[in-house]
């Protein structure tokens, strides 16, 4: 990050102060800030969409197909034919739908995914803005997502969409609340709000100094924890078993009448939001950038292999899973995994205070 | 009591385990898909596909004109016209197969005495029109020569259960 301040000081630093006088240095850091969006944005949107060939593919190799293989070598150009699709198709709006929120809906949805982006460390001191309280950012940001959905539902101007925004929006508060509970025990443990600041609380420990860094990591404390964050994020992006969002084959969800690119931007936030919140899993509970051994240098190569890694568990568990029930949807986040959660937040209070607390 | 063990049975998530295995040995299973453009499936020596109209190794043709094809098929689909050739034998002038209507049934084939009509085992033969589906005595006497050698192994396995 500090690479592209100097580079770009470099380059524009003579012809910028001389254009814009004494309004340079704010100048130069909005350029410096998009540009770094840029760095950020379009590797994302770049695994995104190799994210849905991955996804086609392992869950076509689990039903013993071979999943799309015509377009380009092994089918790697198959992502850039389905958004060029997209793009063709026609924006169908409904007679008698709100237009401007019916379009606006969908950026709703995707910006949060995106902007959420900014706290994420990629690496020790590697991040857009080391916010104190990052993780509560964090949360903030990716929260008005579920605006996304209530408006789409709405502005339709049909009761299936209305009635499918309703049920995803109960069900994206619902799972908040599990996943809120369990980061707030992550935040117990390590401390601080500070994304950074909890990974690397994550590489001390009696484990760690015995070279074995990754049981020190917060996964096998907090193992309960971590199992209803996972299960929490499969929810919260209305991944398959939880989709009930799309639940094309039964209940149609609150992007019904969408078509064409706002379609797309919905199927992007989607996957958007996985590869979000998988981040976000490997940093809070897999120690991010750290490696797993002592003898591994740390790097940001160990993030993107955590974060691979739960992706295709999202995958693999699209594969494996038939759809849940609603009203099952809801007993499990409200009847599960709140009172577990709320029960694990006061073993580990009750753990922290006792003489064999590991987070000294 | 025996609740309060399923409660703790299902918090192990065994179950969930246990369907997660059986997809992820499956992901390493071999695929049954067939690469169908560049890989086919095997096909019986009795596929009624594409039909053909064969000859007599010395290049003249099976087919006496009999019309028992044309009696014998079920959809009508047969339309043949004869008259004797040069040497006084008595021989097709026009032998149509109308593919609009022919339901590859197969009767054609076992009707023939002389094995001059028999279907091929090709069936890539679609078309963009209807008229493209009236097949000519031409074309199927140019489909008879091309395949001539796979019809004849066919027709000798096929010999035994006749």
């Amino acid at each position: 990050m500090r690479v592209i301040d100097d580079v770009l000081a470099f380059v524009l630093g003579g012809l910028g102060s001389r254009v814009f006088g004494a309004m340079w240095p704010n100048v130069f850091i909005a350029l410096v800030t998009l540009v770094k969006i840029a760095c950020i944005v379009a590797p994302l949107m770049l695994s995104m969409a190799y994210l849905t060939l991955l996804e086609r593919k392992i869950i076509g190799w689990m039903q013993a197909r071979l999943g799309p293989n015509r377009v380009g070598p092994f089918g790697l150009a198959q992502p850039f034919a389905d958004g060029l699709k997209l793009l063709f198709k026609e924006i169908v709006i409904p007679s008698g739908a709100d237009k401007w929120v019916f379009l606006a809906a969908p950026v709703f949805a995707i910006a949060p995914a995106l902007a959420a982006w900014a706290v994420v460390p990629f690496d020790d001191g590697l991040v857009l803005a080391d916010v104190n309280a990052g993780l509560l950012t964090l949360m903030a940001i990716t929260s008005i997502g579920v605006y996304g959905v209530v408006l789409a539902g709405w502005s339709s101007n049909s009761r299936y969409a209305f009635l499918g925004g309703m049920r995803s929006a109960a069900q994206l508060i619902s799972y908040e609340v599990a996943m809120g509970l369990a980061l707030i025990v992550v935040v117990m443990v390590s401390n601080s709000l500070n994304l950074g600041d909890i990974v690397r609380s994550q590489g001390k420990g009696l484990f760690a100094n015995a070279g074995f860094s990754v049981l020190s990591w917060n996964w096998l404390p907090l193992f309960p924890v971590f199992i209803v964050y996972l299960v929490s994020i499969v929810a919260e992006t209305n991944r398959a078993p939880f989709d009930m969002a799309e639940g094309e084959s039964e209940i149609i969800g609150f992007h019904l009448e969408y078509s064409g690119l706002a379609f797309a931007l919905f199927y992007m936030a989607e996957y958007a939001s996985m590869i979000l919140c998988s981040t976000l899993a490997a940093l809070l509970f897999l120690g991010g950038w750290l490696s797993p051994f002592g003898f591994l240098p740390d790097g940001f190569h160990w993030l993107l292999v955590k974060v691979f890694v739960i992706l295709t568990g999202f995958l693999w568990i699209r594969a494996t899973f038939p759809r849940y029930r609603y009203d099952q949807v809801m007993r499990l986040g409200w009847k599960v995994f709140i009172p577990i959660t709320l029960l694990w937040t006061l073993v580990v209070g009750a753990w922290m205070m006792s003489p064999w607390s590991v987070w000294k | 009591m025996a609740s309060v063990k399923d409660v703790f049975k299902s918090l192990t998530l065994g179950e969930l385990v246990s369907g997660l295995t059986v997809t992820a040995r499956a992901l390493f299973a071999p695929k049954t898909t067939v690469l169908y453009p560049e890989e086919k499936t095997p096909r019986s020596p009795r596929f009624r596909g594409m039909h053909a109209l064969r000859r007599h190794p010395d290049g003249t043709e099976r087919c006496v004109g009999c019309k028992l094809c044309e009696a014998a098929c079920p959809a009508a689909a047969i339309t043949i016209e004869i008259a004797p050739n040069e040497r006084g034998e008595r021989k097709t002038t026009r032998y149509e197969i109308d593919m609009n209507k022919c339901i590859f049934c197969g009767f054609c084939v076992e009707a023939c005495p002389v094995d001059a009509i028999v279907e091929t085992r090709f069936h890539e033969y679609c078309v963009e029109s209807r008229a493209g589906l009236v097949w000519t005595k031409d074309r199927l006497l140019d489909n008879g020569a091309r395949r001539e050698e796979e019809i004849a192994r066919d027709l000798a396995r096929d010999m035994k259960y006749r």
